[in-house]
């Protein structure tokens, strides 16, 4: 019957529009590895923590700057982000009134969604002069940890304003009937009962700081160096890609598909450690 | 048990002798959970089987493995046999053989779509494109189930604007429009008013004898008034099983196990 | 929600201060953030700003030409990724035996996470370098129709998810092909859900920088193909704001175009979402 042969016809196509999709992962793997071996034959993979610098130009590729950059940064914004982010969607659960939750909720969904280039702009033109004010230059390590910082926070807060919103009402029966007070219960009996859905909402902050470009480009001052304070500018890795892409040659290209394809993996596995976590039952 | 002489296995739409329906050493389980096992029956051809027993105890899992609507469940696993007159139904198709074995479920599902789509799509599906013919059948099968007068005005009206009664009718003309030779009710009459209720009852008692029906029934009353024949389920062990099978008038007037007579006497389930 | 009667407790009381006082804080900060983007961007906007080309690398005129690439770049994007995540979806959700596919889910759920720069330097290897597309509209579209994939893919699932199982159990039981299935009750009834994974998608493009960088490109002339160079309204912002000095005032009026841009999609996304689930009360 040509109806069943029509449905097999379609099933093939499906098939391969999915093997496709399947398949890009694969291809950004590739794309990176292949970019990246041209320099991994020409240099020992020490020299990208034991070169004097990063001169590009004279083949010294040290990337050990725009890694503490892009940790700095990182490690500062979920430091702040995180207890902000909570304590925002506590509010939202246990101390806000119903109409004033659900517009701090609309507000915060809004924020999720602003581009990062806004964010950036906002903080180059904003944020960075009012730190200069208290000790110049103001493009540096405390204007990106604050700029990132911004951004994770939606993150968090929607995550855990879910995992909040998914506690059994019986929780704060129990508690009631135990005169504990609303602080008590909070911090008692939800905040450890949603501690895995608290750990998935700070690693993909985590993951989105990392990754994070525009942002940190514009606000951090972009100065290749091991920062000594946090007024100090630093560099990301990501933002020496987009500096430098646009006029690296050879074994430069290389370096920076090196650092882009360190970034993919550890990225990728701060995902993957996450989405298996989601998925393992709740002891 | 009396059987009836098998004809040999035909499935051409034009012949339309209802079948006779023989399980064998039939078991459904959902994963570790045994839904139920070993059931061994004949149900005659042309007659009402009703079956009845206590919730959860594998009726309604029984007959979606008659035409292999079990396979919906991805856990679902079925071991013995089904046959309809001698032909086992593994081994037809599911296109046909689902369109040989109609079903009307609890809670009336007609598609969200005009009542008359309802009706045509499932006929365009099996490939009957002729619009004339297609407008036959529809009219036909709506005035067999009593609907044709309420709604010739408006086929073109969504389904879902339908009453409950009038949706159930309008899933029994969508299966009876494909011409099938079983037909599989589960509860049909569970979700309506007594009204509706009645009125379906009717429809079921006027199939008698054009098709061979099974339907499965919390409603003893109406087991008595429409059955041929009664399958009596229990749950032994957490497991489903067929406990005890035959005419109804002997089911409800002499049992022969204990828990039939319980049951059958309200004293149980 | 669930309300309950405070005891008097210092603790108490003081956690109460402190969670207002740090909603409060954010929402001032948040506040301030649009309210500067609104006041800034809305003294740049005009009829003219919409509809002229850039002069002096956008220190003056309008930004026709970065409207114009930014919907193109948008088109190819979505042109392709649409086709290739309905499919997928589709085949996911309603071919796919139970385990034989977690492969391509695992890859579409790390790709989900890949940063943007990452989709850059890809597309600048494969779609500008190896395909030979060189800077253009077309690399970018596609660069972007890679990262929009494991969203559009998701939402199209859970649209198709959430179709009542009684639909597909009807259609089984009538034998109805799964295709004429598909076409005819499924699709429909999963229309809003495809509708909030497009939207979706194209919000996740239309804000997206790093990965057009060096894919699309900087060229603010008129495209007059898609294998033109074309600068999009992220770019154009990111560039006005930090390689064109006093750049910012048109850099704010750009962004309130995306940012509003932005907000009618989300309004978009809530009021699909709310229909879908408002049908699927209706018929439940």
């Amino acid at each position: 019957m040509s109806r069943f042969k029509s449905e097999a016809t379609w099933r093939v196509l499906l098939q391969i529009l999915a093997l496709c999709s399947g398949a890009i992962l694969l291809l950004i793997l590739g794309f990176l590895a292949w970019e990246t071996l041209p320099i991994l034959h020409t240099i020992f993979l020490d020299q990208f923590w034991r070169d004097p610098g990063w001169y590009p130009s004279e083949q010294a590729y040290n990337l050990t700057p725009m890694v503490m950059g892009t940790l700095g940064v990182t490690v500062g914004a979920v430091l702040v982000a995180t207890p902000l982010g909570l304590l925002s969607a506590v509010f939202c659960q246990y101390y806000a009134p119903t109409g004033v939750a659900q517009l701090y909720r609309r507000l915060i969904e809004l924020l999720a969604g602003i581009p990062s280039v806004v964010y950036g702009l906002w903080g180059l033109v904003v944020l960075v002069p009012l730190i200069a004010k208290v000790q110049p230059p103001g493009s540096s390590l405390l204007a990106g940890t604050l700029i990132l910082a911004l951004m994770i926070l939606p993150t968090i807060a929607l995550v855990t304003d879910a995992s909040l919103a998914s506690l059994p009402p019986s929780y704060w029966h129990g508690s009631a009937a135990l005169g504990l007070g609303t602080w008590a219960t909070v911090q008692g009996i939800c905040l450890p009962a949603i501690r895995s859905g608290l750990l998935t909402a700070v690693m993909l902050a985590t993951a989105r700081a990392l990754g994070e470009t525009m942002a940190v480009l514009m606000v951090c001052g972009n100065v290749v160096q091991v920062p000594d304070s946090i007024f100090a500018p630093v560099r990301t890795l990501t933002a020496n890609i987009a500096l430098e892409m646009a006029y690296a040659l050879d074994l430069h290209r290389s370096a920076l598909f090196a650092s882009g394809l360190v970034l993919m993996l550890v990225v990728t596995g701060l995902v993957v450690v996450t989405d298996r976590m989601t998925d393992a039952p709740e002891s | 048990m009396t059987s009836p002489t098998l004809s040999p296995p035909s499935f051409t739409a034009d012949h339309h002798q209802p079948p006779s329906v023989r399980v064998e050493n039939l078991s459904l389980r959902y994963g570790r959970k045994m839904a139920f096992a070993n059931v061994d029956a004949q149900f005659r051809a042309g007659q009402i089987t009703a079956l009845i027993g206590p919730s959860g105890c594998g009726k309604t899992s029984f007959l979606s493995c008659l035409n292999r609507l079990h396979e919906l469940t991805p856990k679902a696993q079925l071991s013995g046999q089904v046959y309809l007159n001698n032909c086992d139904t593994a081994t037809i198709p599911l296109t046909p053989l689902r369109r040989q074995v109609g079903m009307l479920f609890q809670k009336p599902n007609p598609f969200p779509l005009s009542i008359y789509r309802n009706l045509a799509f499932p006929l365009k599906e099996h490939g009957i494109c002729d619009r004339t013919l297609i407008h036959h059948i529809i009219e036909t099968t709506l005035t067999d189930v009593g609907l044709w007068a309420e709604v010739k005005n408006r086929l073109k009206a969504p389904a879902l604007s339908l009453s409950g009664g009038q949706q159930q009718r309008l899933c029994l003309a969508r299966a009876l429009a494909l011409k099938p030779r079983v037909l599989l009710m589960d509860e049909p009459c569970s979700a309506l008013d007594p009204l509706s209720s009645e009125v379906i009852e009717d429809l079921i008692l006027r199939l008698k004898g054009t098709y061979t029906i099974l339907i499965v029934t919390h409603n003893l009353g109406q087991a008595s008034r429409i059955a041929d024949d009664v399958a009596f389920f229990w749950v032994q062990h957490d497991v489903g099983q067929l406990v005890e099978f035959g005419p109804a008038k002997d089911i409800f007037a002499h049992p022969k196990d204990p828990l039939t007579a319980a049951y059958v006497s309200g004293r149980r389930g | 929600m669930v309300r309950r009667l405070a005891i008097p407790f210092g603790k108490e009381q003081g956690a109460t201060l402190m969670v207002w006082l740090v909603a409060l804080g954010i929402t001032v900060l948040f506040l301030w953030l649009l309210s500067d983007v609104i006041w800034q961007g809305g003294q740049a906007i005009n009829g003219a700003f919409l509809t002229q080309a850039p002069i002096k690398a956008g220190l003056e005129g309008g930004i026709a030409p970065i409207l114009v690439s930014t919907g193109l770049v948008l088109g190819v994007c979505m042109g392709v990724s649409l086709p290739l995540g309905l499919g997928t979806a589709l085949f996911l959700t309603e071919f796919s035996p139970q385990r034989s596919h977690q492969a391509i889910r695992l890859s579409l759920d790390i790709l989900a996470g890949v940063p943007s720069i990452v989709f850059g330097l890809f597309g600048n290897a494969f779609f500008s370098k190896v395909l030979g597309l060189g800077f253009s509209i077309l690399s970018g579209g596609l660069t972007l129709a890679c990262m929009v994939l494991p969203i559009l893919i998701r939402s199209i699932q859970v649209g198709l998810v959430n179709v009542p199982h009684e639909y597909r159990q009807a259609a089984a039981a009538l034998g109805l092909s799964r295709l004429g299935t598909l076409k005819t009750l499924i699709l429909p009834a999963a229309l809003p859900g495809i509708a909030v994974g497009i939207l979706l998608g194209i919000g996740r493009a239309i804000a997206e920088t790093a990965a057009l960088i060096f894919t699309s490109g900087y060229v603010d002339r008129m495209p007059t193909s898609l294998l033109d160079s074309g600068r999009v309204l992220s770019i154009h912002i990111f560039d006005l704001a930090m390689n064109i000095p006093g750049g910012e005032q048109n850099a704010y009026g750009t962004a309130l175009v995306l940012v509003i841009l932005l907000i009618v999609i989300n309004t978009l996304v809530s009021w699909f979402a709310e229909r879908f689930r408002q049908s699927k009360l209706q018929i439940l």
